[in-house]
């Protein structure tokens, strides 16, 4: 179908004055997985959030655009409506609101008045990636994230990339926190949306994601920026060797954060 | 009837409400000496919030009778969105002003003794029976001016009585309409609920005088017998021009419990205590309410619950949500009487922010005068979190409908406690309308 482009050119962003990323260059296109790594610390989160428009990030300079229109000048709710999707490391919780009432307001939000998701359509879907996730059905009627386990809202990030069919999704750290069964699960998930229609940026401290999800481009960062791109063989070398090798043939000396080999 | 304008309300006009209605002895005698304490007694202190310059006490008072409904189609399409249609009419009450416009009570509760009717044919069909709980333990004519003033010119109420052991299923519901703009409403619930017994309870006040300047001055009794269960349901919705003085009150005995789920949606200013007596050991409360502060309005609402009885049970839950330029005051009070040990109290008031210029403010009082208990309480007054608005606008919703989730949700630990959907539903949309 269409051809979606999400191009991040020179981005800096800062939080409460202390620049995080520096300059950060990368294209993602439908149909692409990307996959950033990186030591803890190096400005990958923050690159999810700068995308989706976390109001605590200042981008002080660059440009993100999608298909050509400004990111930049979107309100969160507008890159989301866009085709973006952001499924966020520590998710929030809505008390007082189900996850299902939220998902269908959020299904209703992308279409328009009058094109409402018919009710049946909408349960018999919600039932169907609930079971296809292992999510127990009482999620649907529980409060959003309210008292879920770590395990459950990294579930229920998946479930809402299922529910809401985005061109772009940003995953970031989806596996933290996971054991080795939630974690097949959610790739499992992160798989059958893989298509010629979804361009995929997957965040992860970890290489054991990528044994699951193949990505088709690996890329490093350290200190604000992509320092190393490669394919598949880059976050194997990675998981193997650490990040170590890449400083010295890049020339990176560790700044004063705590450096941690994956 | 009786029509009336006169102020100040003198010995003769009271008595001749009394005649009027022909009321016993024991009524009028009553009203004649509220009204000679309503002129010494002082008027309420609500904790932080100044009323010397509300209008409490000058008004118009109206005891005669309006017209009664033969058929739900009469009523206006606002007042219909209250109940379920014909189904929930069994059960129902709706007074109109300060008149009994429709009641019906099912046959099967009628047979086994249960009572609810209007006030008036309360106090004379049932003399004794109301005379024992009316204006006696719970709220007491004294307790202030405008309770004097209440007991001197009652005009309208509901009369719910349940016998001992008999179990309601349904609620019961009662509407009041004071469709008249101008008159004053005195309103008295009196609910009584015998040993192992039990009754959920919903009311809705509904006024239109947006412009027009009257006096709503409530009063609410409930008695829970040993081993009874009352569940009481509230959505209060006086427009701009009523001043609102609203006592609820509930005395629990051994065993007994006491719930409470008040919708305070008026949008006019606003005076609400809710006091619960926690007299018997086991007895236990929850005290729940809801308010949207708008305009210029405001409010004071206090929620109480008075633990004498050992190992009872009492837990207060506010929310509140304050737009525009209103001010509200949350007073969470948890007493512990010296003897109720293993006793527990606990609160929480939250309130939510969604303008500058509104004010709000939290506070959590315990007084606790025995060792052996627990106790715990939470408040806060916050505006609405920008991660969670962050969160829900990435999923594509818009900063207003994701505000709106928030407040629903905020306010839905109330919302959902209330026992008849459709009223359920009107207080959502009653929140909607206050909040956008």
């Amino acid at each position: 179908m269409s051809s979606t482009v999400l191009e991040i050119k020179n981005l800096h962003v800062s939080i409460e004055d202390k620049e995080i990323l520096k300059g950060v260059n990368l294209t993602v296109k439908s149909g692409e997985f990307h996959a950033i790594m990186g030591p803890n610390g190096t400005g990958k989160s923050t690159l999810a959030s700068a995308i989706m428009g976390h109001p605590n990030y200042e981008v002080t300079e660059g440009t993100i655009t999608l298909d050509g229109e400004d990111v930049l000048e979107m309100e969160v709710d507008e890159r989301a409506r866009a085709g973006l999707f952001l499924a966020m490391q520590y998710p929030s919780e809505i008390s007082g609101v189900t996850t299902s009432d939220f998902l269908r307001s959020a299904i209703n939000a992308k279409r328009e008045e009058g094109d409402e998701i018919p009710l049946m359509n909408f349960i018999k879907k919600l039932d169907r990636d609930l079971e296809y996730l292992d999510i127990d059905k009482n999620m649907a009627t529980r409060y959003l994230n309210e008292g879920f386990s770590g395990g459950e809202k990294k579930r229920n990030e998946i479930l809402q990339l299922l529910q809401f069919h985005p061109d772009i999704a940003i995953l970031d750290e989806i596996d933290s926190g996971l054991d080795i069964d939630a974690l097949k699960v959610v790739s499992k998930g992160i798989n059958q949306m893989r298509s010629e229609n979804l361009g995929c940026l997957i965040i992860t401290h970890y290489q054991r994601l990528l044994n699951y999800i193949t990505p088709d481009f690996v890329h490093v960062m350290m200190q604000g920026r992509v320092v190393k791109s490669g394919g598949p063989e880059l976050a194997k070398r990675l998981e193997a060797e650490g990040y170590e090798w890449v400083k010295e043939e890049l020339g990176i000396e560790d700044e004063e954060t705590t450096e941690q080999n994956a | 009837m009786y029509v009336e304008t006169k102020l100040p309300f003198n010995q003769e006009y009271i008595q001749a409400i009394s005649k009027d209605r022909n009321e016993p002895g024991w009524m009028a005698t009553l009203r004649s000496k509220a009204l000679e304490m309503a002129n010494s007694l002082d008027m309420p202190k609500p904790d932080k919030t100044k009323i010397t310059n509300w209008n409490f006490t000058d008004f118009q008072h109206s005891n005669k009778e309006a017209v009664k409904i033969t058929s739900i189609d009469e009523l206006p399409e606002e007042l219909r969105a209250y109940f379920d249609g014909d189904a929930s009419m069994e059960n129902l009450y709706i007074q109109r002003n300060q008149t009994a416009a429709y009641n019906s009570l099912s046959q099967e509760l009628q047979d086994k003794g249960v009572i609810f009717t209007d006030i008036f044919t309360a106090i004379n069909e049932h003399s004794e029976l109301v005379e024992k709980y009316y204006m006696n333990d719970a709220v007491a004519v004294d307790q202030n001016r405008l309770t004097a003033l209440h007991a001197a010119l009652m005009n309208g109420g509901v009369f719910v009585y349940v016998p001992k052991n008999v179990q309601i299923e349904d609620p019961l519901q009662a509407i009041f309409w004071q469709e008249d703009t101008d008159s004053a409403l005195l309103n008295h619930v009196l609910v009584v609920a015998e040993e192992g017994s039990s009754v959920t309870y919903v009311e809705n006040y509904i006024s239109h005088n947006d412009t027009e300047e009257t006096v709503a001055n409530l009063v609410t009794e409930v008695f829970a017998h040993d081993n009874a269960q009352v569940a009481y349901g509230a959505v209060d919705n006086f427009a701009e021009g009523t001043t609102t003085y609203v006592n609820r009150r509930g005395v629990a005995k051994h065993d007994a419990r006491i719930d409470w789920a008040l919708g305070q949606m008026n949008d006019g200013n606003t005076v609400s205590e809710n006091i619960t007596y926690l007299m018997g050991e086991n007895a236990a409360s929850d005290a729940k309410a809801v308010s949207v502060g708008r305009g210029k309005q405001t409010q004071n609402f206090t929620s109480s619950i008075r633990q004498f009885g050992k190992a009872t049970d009492g837990y207060i839950l506010q929310r509140g949500v304050m737009k525009g330029s209103a001010s509200t005051i949350f007073n969470a009070i948890g007493k512990i009487e010296h003897g109720a040990t293993k006793a527990n109290s606990e609160q929480e008031s939250r309130v939510l922010m969604l303008s500058e210029k509104s004010r709000g403010d939290a506070n959590p009082i315990l007084l606790i005068d025995e060792d052996d208990v627990t106790a715990g309480h939470a408040a806060s007054v916050g505006r609405v979190d920008p991660l969670q608005m962050y969160y829900l606008m990435s999923r594509g919703l818009e900063r207003e409908e994701a505000e709106r989730l928030v407040i629903h949700g905020f306010l839905a630990p109330v919302v959902a406690q209330l026992p008849i959907e459709s009223v359920r539903k009107q207080l959502t949309q009653v929140i909607e309308r206050k909040v956008y």
